[in-house]
């Protein structure tokens, strides 16, 4: 299984102590097919938010399903890109390049509905 | 890649490949089945089978012509699919292990979703994608597809998307079933046929009358022809099943050999050999005149031949009928042992009528027999109006006679009505017309037998008594008295009349045979007495002769003795010996 597939959709915060592994508080996992400037955006647009509202509690994972089809099946993945909150809990679907700003935050439960 | 195109320009001129399904009868109605490399829109509204013809589809062409297939649902998940068709005998999970399909649920979850700005299907291509390359499937089915307007919030990507999809599926070369909702006053309920162009299926299930029946149409196949009616179908312990009996044309063979109708005396009024193969033939009567037990001879004598025979009861069961049989000494039993006689009963109100002639149909293709009985075709008007009962008739008879089946139905009639009513007016469908009539007359109802018509056949304008013995139907001599054919006492008085008479007769005969023998006997004994008169006679004359002759003989010895002693000379006694001589044949004579 490979999450990390390349440097331009390196998770943001590899490398820092606040997204240590299975210690942050906030693990998202990014669905994008191939390389695609949309992928980017949205992979862009996520590193953003994150870092702003969520610095030093999260970690992101990127799944190009390029790459791994088989793992579409098991998130339910039809849309792209689609970020997946796996943690915390319940699971939460937010489907597009993320940049409605609003929306994400909405999506995330960061901002009440 | 211009090879490629220039391949692509030359393929309408080879015409359109189809992809066989597999489905009884689908494939006839369709000329070979669904189109091949293209995608398919099976539409209908909910309960009305598409994703049992969806998955018969795949199992089908997994399982007959070796081509794997993808299952994509919307709606059930893997397990339930499983569940669902393993009571139609289709193993799923050994399919699956044995690499012949794969079955994805997509289960999308709208409150879980949050859209935010722009995105694509490219997940479910990849998926799909990825699913067809594992076992390099020919077929693919999406399973309510529309699952995914309800599931995704922005229409006009989701259209995009699908527009793209179906392009993405014909470059890929699948078969691909996408079934779809029925939507109000158009074919599907987000207008997908506009995007699958090729080939349109419409399923649809109608109640009428507490009755529900299915039904299949063609709405559209682009690029070659096809059946255009509804066609009933079927879907029980075996699947899916499509009847193409409403295009049946008017060119069936006509046999020119006989079957017995399995009592004697009837076939010597035919013609002396019974019905031709492949007739249909109408047995119409009041209740209780014996309609059912004609069926049975019938049925009897094919299967004494060893012939199949289906007998198709909508009134009574089957241990009911063979009990009822026997009483007539009829029995069915050991064919039915013998695997030669299957009977095949329902209630008429079970079904729609299309649905019981699918199951006839059905029966009749699974069983192969030669001889069918169905006993009361009547009995359908229960189900249909006297139109709808007629035009499933025409197609059941124009089914059997492509077979060439010998068809016997019983008509039910009301004593009230004519009697030359066939009931559900198929008469002028049927070769052969028996009416069978309770005829009331000097106090006592007889059975009347009366063959109406017989195509192609001689036969006997009578009007026969019959009666139910415990041998079965026993054609009776006609006694044709001044009021015309007799019947039951009135007949008994007429035979005991002719025996009479024939006593008289005979009587009569013997006596004049004695006294011819008392004649004889007299101037025998009288030859005799004349013979002895005679030959008394006889002998007393020729002892007068004798004498005479005798006396003759002394005479002339005592005359030449007399010429010796005078010594006469030779020539005198030349002469007298001369004379004596000739003296002496004179008395001879």
């Amino acid at each position: 299984m490979k999450t990390t597939p390349s440097k331009k959709l390196r998770p943001a915060g590899n490398g820092q102590p606040a997204s240590d592994g299975n210690s942050a508080r906030w693990n998202l996992r990014l669905y994008v097919a191939g390389q695609t400037p949309r992928s980017l955006t949205a992979f862009k647009n996520l590193k953003d938010i994150c870092e702003e509202y969520l610095k030093g509690e999260y970690r992101i994972e990127v799944v190009d399903l390029m790459e791994n089809p088989t793992l579409a099946r098991g998130d339910q993945i039809l849309a792209v890109p689609t970020l997946v909150r796996k943690l915390p809990q319940p699971i939460r679907k937010i489907i597009g390049d993320l940049s409605d700003t609003e929306r994400v935050l909405v999506g995330l439960d960061i901002r009440p509905r | 890649m211009i090879r490629e195109n220039r391949r692509n320009r030359h393929k309408p001129l080879e015409g359109l490949q189809k992809e066989r399904t597999g489905i009884p009868g689908f494939d006839e109605i369709t000329r070979g089945g669904l189109p091949a490399g293209r995608p398919t829109l099976i539409c209908g509204s909910a309960g009305a089978g598409k994703t049992l013809f969806a998955m018969e589809f795949l199992v089908r062409g997994a399982t007959l012509f070796n081509e794997p297939g993808v299952f994509m649902s919307f709606e059930e998940t893997d397990r339930e699919l499983a569940a669902n068709v393993a009571s139609l005998g289709f193993d799923l999970n050994q399919l699956i292990a044995d690499e012949k399909l794969v079955l994805d649920y997509v289960f999308i979850e709208r409150s879980e979703i949050e859209e935010t700005g722009e995105y694509d299907l490219e997940g479910l291509f990849l998926r799909l994608g990825h699913a067809i390359d594992s076992i390099g499937a020919k077929r693919i089915v999406l399973d309510t597809l529309e699952a995914l307007f309800s599931a995704l919030p922005n229409e006009a990507i989701i259209r995009a998307e699908l527009r793209r999809l179906f392009r993405w599926l014909k470059e890929k070369g699948v078969t691909a079933v996408i079934t779809c909702e029925r939507g109000e006053g158009t074919l599907t309920r987000y207008g997908l046929e506009e995007y699958v162009a090729d080939c349109v299926i419409l399923l649809d299930h109608r109640v009428h009358n507490q009755i529900s029946t299915r039904r299949m149409r063609i709405v559209k196949y682009r690029g070659t022809s096809h059946g255009t009616n509804e066609y009933p179908f079927l879907i029980d312990e075996k699947g899916f099943s499509v009847l193409p009996i409403t295009s049946l044309g008017l060119s069936h063979k006509a046999p020119t050999e006989f079957v017995s109708s399995g009592m004697p005396r009837l076939d010597t009024m035919l013609n002396g050999q019974g019905f031709y193969r492949g007739s249909s033939i109408l047995i119409s009567g009041t209740a209780g005149t014996g309609k059912s037990t004609f069926g049975a001879h019938f049925i009897e004598a094919a299967c004494a031949r060893g012939e199949k025979a289906l007998f198709l009861a909508f009134e009574e069961s089957q241990e009911q009928i063979i009990r009822n049989m026997r009483s007539v000494g009829i029995e069915l039993e050991k064919y039915v042992k013998k695997g030669l006689l299957k009977f095949h009963n329902s209630r008429p109100s079970a079904w729609g009528l299309e649905v019981h002639l699918a199951m006839i149909h059905k029966v009749i293709s699974e069983f192969a027999p030669s001889v069918v009985v169905i006993d009361p075709v009547t009995n359908f008007l229960a189900v249909g109006d006297a139109p709808e009962t007629k035009s499933m008739l025409t197609r059941l008879i124009d089914f059997l006679k492509t077979r060439q089946i010998t068809g016997m139905f019983t008509s039910l009639t009301s004593a009230t009505t004519n009697l030359e009513d066939s009931g559900v007016d198929v008469s002028s469908l049927m070769d052969a017309w028996l009416l069978v009539k309770n005829i009331e007359s000097n106090g006592e109802r007889n059975r009347g037998l009366y063959i109406l018509k017989v195509r192609g056949i001689g036969h006997s304008n009578q009007v026969r008594e019959f009666r139910m013995t415990d041998h079965g139907v026993e054609l009776i001599d006609a006694y044709i008295g001044s009021e015309g054919v007799l019947m039951g006492s009135a007949r008994s008085s007429q035979i005991a009349r002719e025996r009479a008479a024939e006593a008289d007769r005979q009587f009569a005969a013997e006596r004049k045979q004695r006294e011819l023998r008392r004649k004889q006997e007299l101037y025998e004994a009288q030859l005799v007495a004349l013979k002895g008169q005679y030959e008394s006679e006889r002998d007393a004359i020729l002892r007068e002769l004798e004498e005479e002759k005798q006396r003759q003989k002394v005479m002339s010895d005592q005359r030449l003795e007399m010429a010796r002693l005078r010594k006469a000379d030779n020539g005198g006694v030349q002469v007298e010996e001369n004379g004596a001589r000739k003296a002496r044949k004179g008395t001879a004579r």
